[in-house]
């Protein structure tokens, strides 16, 4: 009596097939992945030695390294999460924990997730309009930084909100039925609670920020510079227009080179993320309901 | 609030609305101080909305309206210059799951403490002894007092309940709103948590909304049966089980709907 028909049949093969399709795709999407990685390995691997990363371009950047480039990126990352950071994070908590679910909440939000998804070459002369021109901030790190956070804002507030919603009502119920305050319900388990999840979310936004070029490349990043910056007031190589220069604006660069490039900034994303994943482990761990 | 006036929560004409659904009709009603009074009736009788009404906790939601009066101790907490944060100190409410703070044992009973003394530095006996006081009321001291470093939320159900309770006690509260408190507990723990409301009696005035018709006939001494937004019957307990007045009261404890 309980024999397959048919029916049954036809049913497990279409299991079957729709199944080994889902996974032909998801293969399809780690083959670049791995076949990125594999070559920049393969043809930028021989480069990466301490000296590439401490030492200065030389021989018009055909040779020597990139200290400069990785300077200036931490600079740039640094300075943009300054002020996006803690913008955002407020933003966030604001959104989520004291904004009335309103048209004019649902408005701001809607425009947050398509601000984040404004073109980057946008920002950039964005940037280059109000931070460069009109606050007289010149191609300056300041400058860059500031479009770089403009730009990554929304990202910052959109995974910061969802943090916090994640931690449950119930908690936030309890303080307020104990007489807390929204401030004092944020500050003593709100964010404690959501604390890892919003330092993912920076540091993924760390990783992106510091891949970006368009943003910068009006702004505040120079194509060579024999120093390091001194100050938020000084322009700065950075290690993704390096890489642009590197490989298609000098000529008689060898061909390792810019793969090296590439190598260190990927491995630098890589490290970033890896981290947060980390860290984003350990304190779930710590924390259990 | 030590003034013995008889009646712990006194309303007059207490209407109520969500939106337009009106959930509260002249609801008048005066709950003993220092007694246990369940509010029962069928779901969506206005129970729940009552006891939330009781600590403000309703207008949360921010389309709700109140018309008319709640006293509590003689003081009605909707006048304009009632300060909130002191509504919900005096006035404790426990909630269907027990939701302890993600927190130590300990700090979860010095949560409230600590919101309500703004920021003075708690001293570790001060603190031990909080502790002791609250955990000892909800008879959590013997069995908790190795484990006060523990994180509430790893806790049974029961101990969680009890946990729950005990931290709305080191502010002093008046009156004790439990809303469901057992319906998230298997039948052993229920009986725990009811002795312990039975043993909380006299300290605080308790109401107690309950689906369970067994529990407010055991654990209350008065009885308020709703119905459609409207008080039906308030007597003393005995009284309703056995001779209920009205029709209604009889078909719903008798079980013929619910």
């Amino acid at each position: 009596m309980f024999e397959a028909t048919s029916l049954n049949r036809r049913n497990r093969q279409k299991e079957g097939l729709v199944r080994y399709l889902f996974l032909l795709m998801t293969l399809l999407l780690i083959l670049p992945v791995l076949i990125i990685l594999g070559v920049l390995v393969a043809k930028g691997g021989p480069v990466l030695s301490m000296d590439f990363l401490f030492t200065y371009p030389t021989d018009g950047m055909t040779a020597g390294g990139i200290f400069p480039a990785l300077v200036g990126t931490v600079w740039l990352v640094t300075v943009a999460l300054l002020f996006s950071v803690p913008i955002g994070v407020a933003a966030a908590i604001y959104l989520s924990e004291y904004a009335p679910d309103n048209w004019l909440t649902r408005l701001i939000n809607l425009a947050i997730i398509n601000l984040a998804g404004v073109p980057s070459i946008v920002h950039a002369l964005f940037g280059l309009g109000a931070f460069v021109m009109f606050f007289g901030f010149g191609t300056s790190i300041l400058a860059a930084s500031l479009t770089l956070a403009i730009m990554t804002l929304p990202v910052v507030i959109v995974s910061t909100r969802e943090s916090l919603q994640a931690v449950p009502m119930a908690f936030r119920e309890a303080c307020w039925n104990m007489g807390a305050t929204r401030w004092q319900t944020i500050r003593h388990v709100v964010l404690p609670n959501s604390i890892s999840g919003i330092l993912t979310g920076v540091i993924l936004e760390v990783s992106r920020t510091a891949g970006e070029t368009a943003p910068i490349m009006f702004t505040g990043a120079a194509f060579f510079l024999p120093f390091l910056p001194q100050g938020i007031f000084d322009q700065t190589m950075a290690m993704s227009l390096h890489l642009f220069v590197v490989s298609t604006q000098v000529p008689g660069v060898p061909e390792h080179l810019p793969y090296g490039v590439a190598l260190v900034l990927i491995l630098m994303v890589l490290t970033m993320n890896a981290t947060s994943i980390a860290f984003r482990m350990y304190l779930r761990n710590k924390k259990k309901w | 609030m030590d003034n013995p006036h008889p009646f712990a929560i006194e309303t007059r004409k207490l209407n109520l609305w969500y939106g337009t659904f009106q959930a509260l009709y002249d609801v008048d009603l005066a709950v003993k101080q220092g007694q246990i009074t369940a509010l029962i009736g069928p779901s969506g009788c206005g129970k729940s909305t009552f006891l939330r009404s009781v600590n403000r906790i309703t207008e949360r939601l921010g389309y709700v309206r109140t018309t008319g009066s709640i006293e509590v101790f003689g003081h009605d907490i909707y006048r304009p210059e009632v300060e909130l944060v002191q509504v919900r100190k005096k006035i404790g409410m426990v909630f269907q799951r027990p939701n302890p703070l993600p927190l130590s044992v300990r700090e979860n009973i010095l949560f409230a403490y600590r919101l309500h003394s703004g920021g003075e530095r708690l001293t570790r006996n001060k603190g031990d002894e909080i502790v002791e006081d609250a955990l000892s009321q909800v008879l959590l001291w013997d069995s908790m007092k190795d484990r006060l470093h523990r994180k509430a939320t790893t806790l049974s159900l029961e101990e969680q309940q009890k946990l729950c309770i005990a931290r709305l006690l080191p502010v002093k509260p008046s009156v004790l709103l439990m809303d469901e408190p057992c319906s998230a507990l298997d039948p052993e723990a229920t009986e725990a948590v009811e002795d312990l409301i039975w043993e909380l009696r006299g300290r605080y005035s308790i109401l107690i909304v309950t689906h369970n018709m067994a529990q407010a006939r055991r654990a209350s001494d008065e009885c308020i049966f709703m119905l459609m937004g409207k008080v039906i019957e308030h007597t003393r307990t005995e009284d309703m089980f056995v001779t209920p007045k009205h029709k209604e009261t009889a078909d719903y404890i008798e079980g013929r709907y619910g």
